[in-house]
């Protein structure tokens, strides 16, 4: 690092009482891996490269599209279509040049973990779905890495700092203590389903940013042990404790054997069969009289499915209603394809024999569809 | 005796609401009881409880003015 350049570049903060050119050292030699450079990740990087973290580490496999860029605003519409990793890298590395980067472009997975977590202190959840956050927790449980966990929910968003050392040597809870099982894929709904309002991740990357730099430098006192959840409609937080953990939490396998062999993605109930899909287009060509089309999103989510004939049962109600779809060809819609498709499941578990499809895309891909986006998981 | 409940995240999907109030409710266990009552699909949800702050593992008594707060995991990112 250029000492003068950096004497100015963080004056402010090694000025900082408690902080001090100590401080700014740790940051220099902490290695950060943020995995997901979405809504969550895109502020937490820009705010952890401006402070000085030495080493960045920038997970994704995704490509910017017009519909992150309300959120994700280190992008640009210039930026459509190009890996996120890259650009994200690309665009910090010109934010400060005397960080140093390491881009990982492929679907983050358990072997991502064991080959690459070793090189980091301290991990960044900025994922956007349970079955890679169980993934990254019980990773970073086995290989003793702290975990700065962040995630959102259209409104409001949850911030904390699991699996940290403790001055005794055990480590702090981690988020199976608090949800040892994932809910079922049709349980919660993600941004792309649920709607987000563009400033909450920023604000919650932000606050992760903020716990990443307390634990490098030792400043204030890190979300151990507590669950924060944030609430921009009414500018509210709502910091609840965390019984300190007494043992190791369930579901995390035993080693790192175990680990490899877990299918998060089964676990999480994100299972998919593509013989029971059908496009929109096909949709549109099968006779109406012949289907039962089953709207199962709840009952206030928009845009309101027009020109199809159809019945609506939410997925919470879906189980007192199996009667009125037996004997039937059902197809089951959503909004982005994933709750319609658990459903579809969930039927020909119900009637083996009974004829069922999923609208692959959901009503959101229709809408993309006709507006020429690009669809977006 | 009452008690204030707070309902983060989807779960409003359930309940409609971010606050409810309940009343003589002596622990957890009944408070939960009556809102599953109340709210059916509650019962296949996955939340933490927190009382007065604090989350709790198993029944806890509720004593006069307890704030109960349910916290469901979040995906988005």
């Amino acid at each position: 690092m250029n000492q003068d350049l950096s004497y100015e570049r963080y004056h402010r903060q090694v000025i900082l009482p408690g902080f001090g050119e100590q401080g700014q050292r740790q940051l220099a030699d902490a290695h950060v891996l943020v995995i997901g450079a979405g809504g969550l990740g895109c502020p937490a990087l820009q705010y952890l490269v401006a402070a000085g973290v030495g080493h960045v580490g920038i997970a994704d496999d995704d490509v910017v599209s017009l519909s992150n860029l309300h959120r994700q605003v280190l992008y640009t519409t210039d930026d459509i279509g190009k890996k996120k990793a890259e650009v994200a890298a690309q665009k910090l590395q010109q934010l400060n040049p005397g960080v140093v980067f390491t881009t990982y472009t492929e679907r983050w997975q358990q072997q991502h973990c064991l080959d690459f977590f070793g090189a980091y202190d301290i991990i960044v959840d900025g994922t956007d779905n349970f079955a890679t956050r169980y993934l990254i927790n019980d990773a970073c449980v086995l290989l003793n890495k702290p975990l700065v966990y962040g995630a959102v929910s259209q409104f409001e968003g949850q911030v904390a700092v699991f699996n940290a050392s403790l001055p005794d040597g055990s480590r702090s809870v981690n988020y199976r203590h608090l949800f040892p099982q994932p809910p079922k894929a049709d349980e919660i709904r993600n941004c792309a389903e649920a709607g987000v309002l563009g400033v909450l991740p920023g604000i919650i990357g932000m606050m992760q940013a903020t716990e990443v730099i307390k634990l490098i430098t030792g400043i204030g006192q890190p979300l151990v042990n507590q669950l924060l959840t944030y609430d921009a409609l009414r500018q509210t937080v709502f910091t609840v404790a965390l019984p300190p953990a007494t043992a190791q939490a369930q579901g995390v396998p035993v080693d790192t054997g175990a680990f490899l062999q877990t299918n998060y993605e089964w676990l999480c109930g994100v299972m998919l069969d593509a013989s029971l899909e059908i496009s929109f287009g096909e949709l549109k060509q099968m006779p109406h009289e012949t289907y039962l089309l089953v709207d199962v999103r709840e009952r206030h989510e928009q845009p309101r499915l027009t020109g199809f004939e159809r019945i609506e049962i939410p997925m919470a109600e879906l189980e007192t209603n199996w009667d009125v779809m037996e004997g039937r060809q059902v197809i089951f819609i959503c909004q982005s394809g994933k709750r319609s498709m658990q459903a579809a499941l969930r039927l020909k578990e119900k009637f083996p024999e009974g004829e069922v499809y999923s609208v692959r895309g959901g009503v959101g891909g229709m809408m993309n569809g006709e507006l020429g986006i690009r669809n977006e998981e | 005796m009452t008690t204030d409940i707070l309902i983060f995240g989807q779960l409003t999907d359930i309940t409609r609401q971010s606050k409810l109030q309940a009343n003589d409710m002596p622990d957890t266990d009944a408070l939960l009881a009556w809102l599953k009552a109340g709210y059916p699909a509650l019962e296949s949800a996955k939340f933490v409880v927190a009382v007065n702050g604090q989350v709790i593992q198993q029944n806890a008594t509720l004593s006069a003015g307890a704030t109960v707060a349910l916290l469901p995991p979040f995906s988005g990112g």
